[in-house]
């Protein structure tokens, strides 16, 4: 079953009509629906492509967190092979709402970070929705001290709503686990690279989220704060998270614009969550050149100092 | 980079650059609701003489408190884009930097002086809360940048004062991005050999305890400041329940290991300067 967005309705219709008409077809041999079907499929793929070309920031923000959209889990098997996930902190406890480890990307070793949010009920709790406590960004800055240890690059992969606001995380220094983690990102000698799959939450994002390169995919946000959030905080309304949205410059093309990302993964019409297959392979691709990119950079954390110490100067 | 050279006497500054505003002439001490009368709250660095409660401090006086005979060069501020994102809210984002400018006569809130501490030279850094919540955008940013490569340049250590509720929304992710840009600053610092004190002060929360308030060698707090990560809202909507007591002060964070002491601001100064006279003497035989 489908998960449609408000905004599909067009396309839910119309697909509405695709399924009835092909259980009719199902039940009764002589009726010859196949002319209906193809001409409704076309139907439903124009509205799609109609309704797709032009999202607005608010409509971006629920396709980024449509709960199909393939996550970290779903981009580990199919690009990498070999994973080997690391658990723990070392001081406290594992999180498993941030994923690290080792895996071979075409071949070649690499550590893999990113947060994984679920895709059920007890994934989804299992991984606390994909936001991590202090532990987890630690157990990141882990894989990452060591990943430049032996040279290995590091590929990160960002989608978390943010840091888990609760009062153990604060208690065991979220704020601090963050610095750290961000600061680790900046000092490793190793190629970083980061996508952002879906959700980039603010801080919680940030901090594995300071590569040579960083990409996001088309629909993914990218923010400060959650536009909820925004609305709640500037308009005393979380209602008016729609305007918020689009003020706050979230999308991939703002970011684009605003010279804080490198570049932008296409997703298939309909989004990420229509085709994962399709969208997984471009991020892969993109993967593959940043990493052969990043060969002929000498010096990688310069670079990415650079890169981040330059962002705003030439708005 | 463009060094205004200002030295600043701050008694005389302050007298006569004080506006006469009527009702702040009596300050209500927020814990016990005893008047203070705002000189003898300025005399006693606006911490209230009977409770010992901790006031915010204005800017420019905790750099005259922390440097020796409060003198210090005033650094200033980096060029740099206003309102990039045309941010409006219930305001425009460029009406309400005017505001704050001509309410605080800051260009934006990061306040960067050089003088010495106990003789030890220093680059020291002060959020002005009075401007937009101290929250951190571009400006900000810059300006933080700008005293750390300062204090590279002088071969001295940068303290810093943050107070700050965190990111400036209006600034949208360009605000979230001052997060790597001060860690990066910070690291910078740190490669070339030199000490980093962070001095919590109420509040410090949100992007700005993210990055650079948690990335000091020492980490020095103000008695019950508010530190912390989320804020208390979000926090209680997300668990249901009411936050433990005394949660996200400077107590609380002692407690749990996040700051190494907690100060009365009269001692601040001082105890900086003692921790840099010996951090320095360090470096300086390390190199001999």
């Amino acid at each position: 079953m489908h998960n449609y967005l408000d905004f599909e309705k067009p396309i839910s219709d119309l697909e509405g009509k695709i399924i009835e008409l092909k259980k009719l077809a199902e039940q009764d041999d002589s009726v010859d629906t196949s002319d209906e079907i193809q001409k409704l499929e076309a139907r439903a793929n124009e509205a799609m492509v109609e309704i797709y070309s032009k999202l607005s920031a608010w409509q971006k923000t629920q396709v980024a967190r449509h709960p199909q959209r393939p996550h970290f889990v779903d981009y580990m098997e199919a690009l990498f092979e070999d994973f080997t996930p690391l658990a723990g902190d070392r001081a406290f406890a594992e999180d498993a709402a941030i994923q690290a480890g080792l895996a071979r990307f075409r071949g070649q070793p690499v550590a893999l970070i990113g947060q994984e949010k679920g895709n059920d009920t007890k994934s989804r709790i299992k991984h606390n929705f994909g936001s991590p406590r202090p532990e987890g960004y630690r157990k990141a800055i882990r894989v990452m001290e060591l990943a430049d240890r032996f040279g290995l690059p590091i590929v990160s992969l960002i989608d978390t709503a943010g840091a888990y606001p609760g009062v153990d995380a604060e208690e065991r220094g979220q704020a601090e686990a963050i610095a750290r983690s961000t600061e680790m990102c900046l000092n490793v000698k190793v190629p970083v690279i980061c996508i952002v799959l879906g959700e980039g939450g603010s801080g919680g994002a940030i901090a594995i989220a300071t590569g040579n390169r960083v990409y996001m995919l088309e629909h993914a946000i990218y923010s400060v704060i959650s536009p909820e959030g925004a609305a709640s905080i500037l308009w005393r309304d979380s209602a008016r998270a729609k305007e918020a949205a689009t003020s706050m410059k979230i999308t991939a093309e703002d970011l684009k614009g605003l010279g804080i990302i490198d570049g932008i993964i296409p997703e298939p019409v309909g989004g990420a969550h229509r085709d994962p297959e399709a969208v997984i392979a471009a991020t892969g691709d993109v993967i593959a050149r940043a990493l052969a990119d990043l060969k002929g950079v000498k010096d990688l954390r310069k670079q990415r100092r650079e890169k981040f110490l330059a962002i705003g100067r030439n708005l | 980079m463009n060094w205004l050279t200002n030295y600043v006497r701050p008694r005389i500054n302050s007298m006569l650059g004080r506006r006469e505003v009527p009702e702040n002439l009596w300050i209500k001490c927020p814990e016990t609701g005893e008047m203070v009368f705002h000189k003898d709250l300025e005399e006693n660095q606006w911490v209230i003489p009977a409770s010992g409660h901790h006031m915010k401090m204005p800017g420019k006086a905790r750099l005259a408190w922390l440097f020796d005979n409060g003198q210090f060069e005033l650094m200033s501020q980096p060029k740099v884009a206003q309102d990039p994102l045309k941010f409006r809210d219930s305001k425009k984002y460029s009406d309400r930097l005017k505001d704050s400018r001509t309410k605080t006569e800051l260009e934006d809130t990061i306040l960067a002086g050089v003088g010495t501490i106990s003789g030890v030279k220093a680059v020291g850094v002060v959020h002005e809360f009075e401007f937009m919540g101290g929250s951190l955008g571009t400006a900000a940013g810059e300006a933080i940048i700008a005293a750390f490569e300062k204090a590279i340049a002088e071969k001295c250590p940068l303290v810093m004062f943050p107070a700050s509720g965190g990111a400036r929304m209006q600034e949208g992710i360009l605000s979230l991005m001052q997060l790597p840009r001060t860690t990066v600053a910070v690291e910078m610092l740190k490669e070339a050999g030199l000490p980093y004190i962070v001095v919590l002060t109420n509040p410090t929360t949100g992007g700005v305890t993210a990055s650079y308030a948690m990335l000091g060698d020492i980490h020095i707090a103000e008695p019950g400041a508010l530190i912390g990560f989320a804020g208390r809202r979000v926090i209680e909507q997300t668990i249901r329940e009411k936050l433990p007591e005394g949660f996200q002060t400077a107590e609380y964070l002692y407690q749990h290991g996040m700051v190494d002491m907690v100060l009365h601001r009269h001692k601040i100064p001082e105890t900086i300067g003692r921790i840099l006279s010996m951090l320095s003497e360090g470096v300086k035989s390390k190199a001999a």
